[in-house]
């Protein structure tokens, strides 16, 4: 029993952690070639957002709930570069 | 049981987050790219750390998920205002299909034009953009 949830627990977070990858890969590349910086801005917020749900199940796989104090970290420092980077593309246009 | 609706958690999670990468690589406009980024991932993040919540079941690890988890519903949906917001004024070229514009409306209120029967005739309130954001 417990060896069978075992299997079950460590392919459900395998193939979650293959999709939140190939997710991520997509939002990089929309970090490379996005035409504009608003675009890129946005990739950038994805990625921290997927960051975090990676975090979340390597927590469940290595059995560590400590790293949940760094899917905080990561969450917290998305949303403050998001905001600087908004207020930094409207002030680009109030300068210039 | 816990296992099992942690793992169709994760997998759930995994599912939203790969969706949203594929909308924010394939959506035609940097606005439907926001929505279909923000609101997936957003959704993906919230199941896989309620995953982690269901898997562990201790207090201190579902009290951080559940924190976790509502920062990142409070400050998504501004971080996703403010950068639409900015990124509206500064002239971020909208999808040629676009049909609602309300918030060009909106803007050209207070600067004094008269909102009629004329208003589509008015001049583009928004900076036009240096070069780039071409589709």
């Amino acid at each position: 029993m417990s060896i069978l949830a075992f299997t079950l627990m460590e392919g459900a977070v395998t193939l979650g952690l293959a999709m939140a990858g190939l997710g991520m890969f997509l939002a990089f590349a929309r970090l490379v070639l996005g035409p504009s910086l608003p675009d890129r801005v946005v990739a950038l917020d994805l990625i921290g957002l997927i960051a975090v749900g990676i975090i979340a199940a390597y927590d469940i796989l290595t059995e560590q709930p400590v790293l949940l104090d760094a899917a905080t970290v990561v969450a917290l420092v998305s949303f403050l570069g998001t905001v600087a980077f908004a207020r930094y593309v409207e002030r680009r246009r109030q300068d210039g | 049981m816990g296992d099992v609706i942690s793992a169709a958690l994760i997998v759930i999670g995994g599912a939203f987050m790969l969706l949203a990468g594929v909308g924010i690589l394939r959506m035609p406009d940097l606005f439907m790219r926001m929505q279909a980024a923000t609101k997936a991932a957003t959704l993906g993040a919230g199941c896989m750390l309620l995953a982690v919540a269901v898997h562990f079941g201790e207090l201190t690890v579902v009290a951080r998920a559940l924190l976790v988890i509502a920062f990142i519903f409070l400050t998504a949906p501004v971080a996703a205002h403010m950068i639409a917001r900015a990124a509206y004024s500064v002239g971020t070229p909208l999808w040629e299909g676009t049909i609602a514009d309300e918030f060009r409306d909106q803007l050209q209120t207070p600067a004094g034009t008269e909102t009629g029967e004329g208003s589509t005739a008015s001049p583009d309130p928004r900076t036009p953009v240096e070069g780039e954001g071409t589709h």
